[in-house]
């Protein structure tokens, strides 16, 4: 490996840092945005132009808020917590194509972290080491709300990511590959994977939907009957943390869906950009433009619908989405061996 | 029985049909409308900034009204406490002294004159009770403070001060109206 390529890569990683943790913060601010249109409200607008300054004061507020360790609590454990859950949403992104390549001087850059050839897994992987920053925080916090909360998170995770991944098999039995980067190049023009998948998507829709704890599958933080959950005990950042790592989680999980499902960079008439460095742009911006939609889709969603019971959670898991995933497959499978 | 509106709908404790149970067209319905309202102009008044119109013989916090040479008009009788309602008026009557004659228009006066702003409902009937018209309404709201105790509001903040009246005709006009009604 070369310098530069060390130097091409970290300059990358931070800039997609950067950009991710740029992202959930004004995440918090749109979702109290969109929140207040979708019920006749006008939002924070008092923090600069329009309040677009909220999430700077909402983090200064979060800092310096005085830093609440339980006496009763797991020390180490309870500050692992939130790291963990951090560090597991930051890390998701790496294998996500945000464009091509982009031309700098007469270096090729490719705008992917990392071009591993398991990259779906290596998501699956990492979403299901996010649970523990969860379960940790609740079990640490020695108070049994937050434990509720984390036993909730744990066991509605554990069931959505069957189904999860059971629609991802159905995608990557069609592309025959499990690097996002070819995934996303099967997808020209608009040859995207969600024609051919929509029962696909709408399952993995709905697990992204619980993988991220967001309503109406909000069981770990549930305010009406856990007082906030597996967070009730954490305050100042590690609180931050945790809120943060979950926005960070939405953005990952966008951006996943709309790779697998929406084409990725890919848009009719993107192929007509003859300038390279142009091209790279307006693959970014698209990949954005899709990042987007879904998450103002979450947050509609979340501002739409009430949350489920915890059976009919399960239900919905067990009984509901797992099957439909395998039917999914098995016609998938069916189609491909008669059909093609 | 009869239907109060036409909303009402009948729940009956049917098996859900397949359609109700993919929830999906439910769900699609419910985003519908909450689409509609984001494209709905927001209900909010900017407070501080922005007022709602008011009307002119609105009930906030009460005056103590001075005669036209700046005496007080009170003279402490204590009809307004007997007819508050809410229990929020105290008064303690004292006597004109010589020499005071420029500050009380007749020989009694409200020494402590308190009313409690946390009880106090707003109904004007001390407005209505007082023979000397010495109590008013106006149309000024009462501010927030962080304690109990700053809500007892004392002669200090209801008596209004002699160079800056405090215009209570919109109410008398209206009461007027209303007796010989």
């Amino acid at each position: 490996m070369d310098a530069a390529l060390l130097i091409e890569k970290s300059v990358f990683v931070l800039i997609l840092t950067a950009i991710t943790l740029g992202m959930a913060a004004y995440m918090t601010y749109g979702e109290r945005k969109i929140a207040a249109f979708f019920q006749d409200r006008i939002g924070p607008d008092r923090a600069g132009p329009f309040g677009v300054l909220q999430p700077l004061a909402d983090a200064g507020k979060l800092f310096f808020k005085e830093e609440l360790i339980p006496k009763n609590s797991e020390r180490w454990m309870f500050i692992l917590g939130p790291g963990l859950a951090m560090v597991t949403a930051c890390i998701t992104s790496a294998v996500i194509p945000w464009g091509d390549t982009l031309p700098i001087g007469d270096r090729l850059v490719s705008l992917q972290v990392a071009d591993i050839n398991i990259g779906v897994l290596y998501i699956v992987g990492i979403v299901s080491i996010g649970v523990y920053g969860i379960m940790i925080g609740g079990w640490a916090s020695n108070n049994k709300y937050s434990l509720f909360g984390a036993i909730r998170a744990s066991a509605q995770m554990i069931s959505y990511e069957l189904s999860m991944g059971l629609a991802l098999i159905a995608v990557i039995m069609m592309s025959g590959t499990l690097s996002l980067k070819e995934i996303v190049e099967q997808q020209q023009g608009l040859n995207w994977n969600i024609w051919y998948q929509p029962l696909g998507f709408i399952i993995f829709f709905t697990c992204a939907l619980a993988e991220c704890n967001r309503a109406p599958f909000d069981m770990a933080e549930c305010e009406t009957e856990l007082i906030g959950g597996y967070n009730v005990e954490y305050s100042s950042m590690k609180l931050g943390f945790y809120l943060f790592a979950e926005y960070i989680n939405m953005f990952v999980s966008s951006a996943l869906m709309a790779t697998v499902y929406l084409g990725g960079y890919n848009f009719p008439g993107l192929d007509l950009i003859a300038n390279p460095t142009l091209l790279a742009v307006a693959q970014i911006a698209v990949m954005f433009a899709k990042v987007i939609f879904f998450i103002f889709v979450f947050m509609w969603i979340r501002w739409t619908l009430p949350r489920f019971r915890y059976d009919q959670l399960m239900h919905l898991g067990w009984k509901g989405l797992i099957p439909l995933a395998i039917v999914n497959m098995l016609l998938t499978g069916a189609v491909m061996l008669f059909l093609a | 029985m009869e239907k109060l509106s036409n909303r009402s709908k009948l729940v009956v404790n049917k098996e859900m049909s397949f359609k109700e149970r993919i929830y999906l067209p439910a769900i699609l319905k419910g985003m519908s409308i909450t689409l509609k309202h984001f494209f709905k102009p927001a209900a909010t008044v900017k407070y501080p900034e922005q007022t709602r119109p008011m009307s002119s013989i609105y009930r906030g916090q009460h005056v103590l009204k001075r005669d036209e040479d700046g005496k007080e008009r009170c003279t402490a009788c204590g009809l307004c406490a007997v007819a508050c309602p809410a229990e929020a008026i105290t008064m303690v009557a004292a006597e004109r002294e010589k020499g005071e004659e420029h500050l009380y228009r007749e020989e009694k006066y409200a020494s402590t004159y308190e009313i409690n702003m946390l009880r106090c409902i707003f109904c004007g009937l001390c407005e209505e009770a007082c023979p000397k018209q010495a109590i008013f309404l106006t149309d000024r709201i009462v501010d927030a403070e962080f304690g109990r105790a700053e809500f007892i509001y004392g002669k200090d903040k209801l008596v209004e001060p002699v160079d800056e009246r405090v215009d209570i005709s919109q109410r008398q006009i209206w009461s007027y109206n209303n007796e010989n009604a």
